[in-house]
């Protein structure tokens, strides 16, 4: 497989905004546009959407109680440091969609976070990401995508050309070696696994990987919108949010992971001005963590989580569940959230919804072993 | 994956940076019998054992001075000048330890017979020393030089021999100063109730475990203490305390072997069913030399040498026909790896085997053409990456399986490492031709593409060493 791209470069390198390129693609004919926020580490949904009407969440994780945040419904609770997206809810701009799971039922980061981006259903079996499979259903004229990551991002990788961005100061550059490291491992089976292991550890020390901060997460969001702003700009992008495999001290962790998830999305809906009543931003994480909070204030590697849609194009307001409820007997191998809906399929619905695609063939090309019946209705606005 | 590949990777330490590929894969290894050199430059100037083992007898005179001034005063034993000595004499030893790693890794990173290079390594690990004890230090290296190097083409009878008469051995596994119990030495211990003095049977044991016949296999106690017997009187010249010392003076100098009579068990031996005749020295020089030719040691010999070159759990038939080789050839070490090197089974399969750290290192300083570094750095960096050179802590030596090497952290510093390789070998390193060139025919379009994409010159030199292919070999 030979993929190509072009980086983009400019001179002067440096964070300041006012230096951020042209993409230079050529006018669109829709103005339909897709963000896709990986949070790499398995995001807890439990306390990001929190079913605080389960009598089962006090007792399974008394020590990660949050006080306040936005009431969703009956059941749900939006946590408190998510403010902006509260807001985007109440003007039906936010949809959450609860218990999901890719296909992937192991525990493995990296396993996970390929099934998840390249919409197989086992990892490194498809070699091409389901983003890039989405740009090309695109008419040539829309097919245009952008990685806000120095290298491309599994999901965007495959035969359709990508550009990739990222403000070269960001990460330095052992934490970048790091993360080329673990993107050269990833097939290898052996490497990848003890390299998991190591960053892991490493990760659990506080030496390395120091996740987002809402400074930061403002600055990428507000690139983003930059970068996809106006009929040239990129209409589908993919932006990458880490440090979420919050194994300790997960209170305090969570609550800074969200704030600055809160403060990106808060910053691509202004930057995108008129722009953001036909973006679509999806959040997914890899998989959930655990029910129960571990012995060191935090969860450990579980299986359903929550999703987000965002946006302008989405039929918002309300949470999606079929929820399996959070006793012992209802757990999935009795620890994790149990999955009650598939991330592939609301994709799937999502994008095809958004972009105009036949939902049959949208599922077929990019979740090419998609099992999860019928496509979601309804959750865009048409 | 290509033949060329497999002999520079696997065979070999690798390619250095600009160096042609290997054209004919077995003439090139087999050429290298004929290059190769026993004391190649990188040794030139290093200490010679008699000045190692004499640092190691000024001390001990001393010491044994300083304590017999302790007896003779009245005044509370002051012991701060014996430890401050010990002190000297260990950094003394230290050093000649670390300028013999630094030399041993020059010449591995230079040499044109790579695969010469790495059989002695493999025997030198197969008869390990470990330098911890103060009398082993400094010696550890010169077993490598001295009883290794000059052998590793010849007969595995007469490796055998010069291992287990070094210094760096006799010391290590205790023989120095093992006593015959009936010997005169022996005799008049015991007449004076004396408790210092007497067999130890750790060398003997460990022949038979792990340099020759392998555990588990055709011995049992009675062989040991057997060959401990006539193993007595094997010992070092010019260091040894205690009742030995008087004994082995003489003529020779401090550090070579000697074998001395009046501590040596006297007396016929059995070992493995056979009888030997008491003959002083040759007794057990003759037990060696069975024990060299036997079909056990044969097994086990090969074994190890298909483990090292055909993956963890090398191939039952690959064993076989090297053992036989060996056993019809009467150890011929070059037969055994002509055998091997025209077995198809370490040609199959690309990548078996897992550097170690020391695989690892001298491989990357090789592809990179990196300038030696001081021999103290060499030393801290593979103590570092795990595997500090003639100090695996057990006569077992170090271990060849991945279980052993390949660990989270372990991995995490090899990334550590190679990032200041990288940079040290700068920004004219490209390390997209230069993965073309080490790895012909065999580079992954992974780590390819991983390295088109680095962000820098030296962030790709780093993951090339990183990658699958630099891990493996």
């Amino acid at each position: 497989m030979i993929e190509r791209r072009h980086l983009l470069q400019f001179a002067g390198v440096g964070l300041g905004l006012s230096f951020v390129p042209s993409v230079g693609f050529a006018a669109g004919t829709s103005p339909r546009r897709l963000v896709f926020v990986i949070q790499r580490g398995a995001a807890d949904g439990l306390n990001t959407v929190i079913p605080m009407a389960d009598p089962g969440l006090a007792a399974a994780r008394a020590v990660l109680a949050v006080d306040g945040g936005q009431k969703l419904d009956g059941m749900f609770t939006l946590h408190p440091a998510m403010e902006q997206t509260g807001k985007l809810f109440e003007a039906k701009e936010a949809l959450f969609v609860h218990a999901v799971a890719s296909p992937y039922r192991d525990r493995s980061h990296f396993d996970a976070q390929n099934v998840l981006e390249s919409g197989g259903i086992s990892p490194y079996v498809l070699k091409s990401g389901w983003m890039n499979r989405l740009v090309g259903m695109l008419p040539k004229a829309d097919a245009k995508a952008l990685a806000l990551s120095p290298t491309i991002p599994m999901a965007m990788r495959g035969s359709v050309e990508v550009a990739s961005y990222a403000p070269s100061a960001l990460p330095d550059a052992s934490a970048d070696l790091i993360a080329r490291v673990g993107q050269l491992y990833t097939g290898d089976a052996q490497l990848h696994t003890l390299w998991e292991q190591a960053v892991a550890t490493r990760n659990m020390a506080g030496t390395s990987g120091d996740g987002m901060n809402a400074r930061n997460a403002a600055v990428m969001g507000e690139l983003a919108a930059k970068l996809m702003a106006g009929p040239t700009g990129a209409r589908i992008v993919m932006a990458e949010t880490t440090g979420w495999d919050t194994h300790s001290g997960q209170k305090a962790r969570l609550a800074n992971q969200l704030k600055g998830l809160d403060a990106m999305i808060a910053a691509l809906k202004t930057g995108l001005g008129a722009d953001w009543s036909n973006t679509l931003v999806i959040v997914a994480t890899e998989f959930g963590r655990t029910v129960s909070a571990n012995g060191t204030g935090g969860t450990d590697h579980g299986t359903g989580s929550v999703a987000m849609l965002l946006g302008g194009a989405v039929k918002g307001g309300r949470v999606i569940a079929d929820w399996p409820g959070l006793s012992q007997s209802a757990l999935y191998e009795g620890r994790d959230l149990k999955p009650t809906l598939g991330l592939d399929n609301l994709i799937s619905s999502a994008v095809a919804g958004h972009f105009g695609l036949d939902p049959a063939l949208a599922a077929s090309t990019l979740f090419p072993d998609l099992r999860a019946g019928r496509p979601m209705d309804g959750l865009i606005r048409t | 994956m290509s033949q060329s590949s497999i002999a520079a990777n696997r065979f070999g330490y690798g390619l250095r940076r600009g160096e042609a590929g290997v054209g004919d894969a077995k003439g090139w290894l087999a050429g290298q019998y004929r290059l190769f050199q026993p004391r190649p430059a990188a040794f030139a100037n290093i200490s010679s054992r008699a000045e190692i083992a004499t640092t190691l007898a000024d001390f001990l005179e001393g010491a044994r001075a300083m304590r017999q001034e302790r007896k003779g005063s009245a005044e509370k034993a002051d012991k701060s000048d014996e430890m401050e000595a010990r002190r000297l004499a260990r950094g003394a030893e230290r050093d000649y330890y670390t300028s013999l790693v630094g030399a041993r890794f020059d010449a591995a990173v230079a040499s044109d017979t790579p695969f010469v290079e790495r059989l002695v390594h493999f025997w030198a690990n197969h008869f390990a020393v470990s330098a911890d004890k103060l009398a082993v230090v400094g010696m550890s290296g010169m077993l490598e030089v001295e009883a290794v190097r000059p052998n590793v083409l010849g007969r595995f009878s007469d490796m055998l021999l010069a291992v287990e008469q070094h210094p760096a051995m006799l010391f290590y596994l205790d023989q120095a100063q093992s006593i015959g119990p009936n010997s005169p030495v022996g005799s008049r211990i015991a007449a004076r109730g004396g408790k210092r003095g007497g067999l130890n049977e750790n060398l003997a044991r460990e022949i038979l475990e792990l340099h020759t016949l392998g555990v588990r296999s055709v011995y049992t106690q009675a062989d040991v203490t057997e060959f401990a017997r006539a193993l007595t009187g094997w010992t070092v010249s010019g260091i040894i305390r205690g009742p030995v010392a008087r004994l082995v003076g003489g003529e020779r100098r401090p550090g070579d072997f000697a074998f001395a009579n009046p501590i040596h068990e006297p007396g016929v031996r059995t070992l493995i069913g056979k009888r030997y005749a008491e003959n002083g020295e040759e007794q057990a020089r003759a037990m060696l030399n069975d024990l060299a030719r036997h079909p056990a040691t044969a097994r086990h010999i090969a074994t190890k040498l298909a483990r090292h070159f055909a993956g963890d759990d090398p191939p039952a038939a690959l064993i076989s026909r090297l053992e036989k080789r060996f056993l019809d050839s009467g150890g011929d070490l070059k037969s055994v790896y002509d055998s091997l090197v025209e077995a198809p089974e370490v040609w199959a399969k690309p990548q078996a085997k897992f550097k170690t750290p020391w695989d690892w290192l001298v491989s990357a300083h090789r592809a990179l053409n990196l300038p030696a570094l001081p021999p103290r750095q060499t030393a801290q960096l593979l103590t570092q990456l795990g595997q500090a050179v003639w100090r695996p802590g057990s006569p077992a030596g170090y271990d060849d399986l991945a279980a052993s090497w390949a660990g989270p952290d372990a991995l995490f510093r090899r990334v550590e490492v190679a990032e200041r390789l990288a940079t040290r070998a700068g920004t004219t390193t490209d390390a997209r031709t230069l993965a073309a060139q080490l790895f012909p025919g065999a580079l992954s379009e992974a780590t390819a593409t991983s390295l088109a994409r680095a962000e820098s010159p030296v962030q790709a030199t780093a993951l090339l060493l990183v990658s699958p292919e630099f891990m493996r070999r």
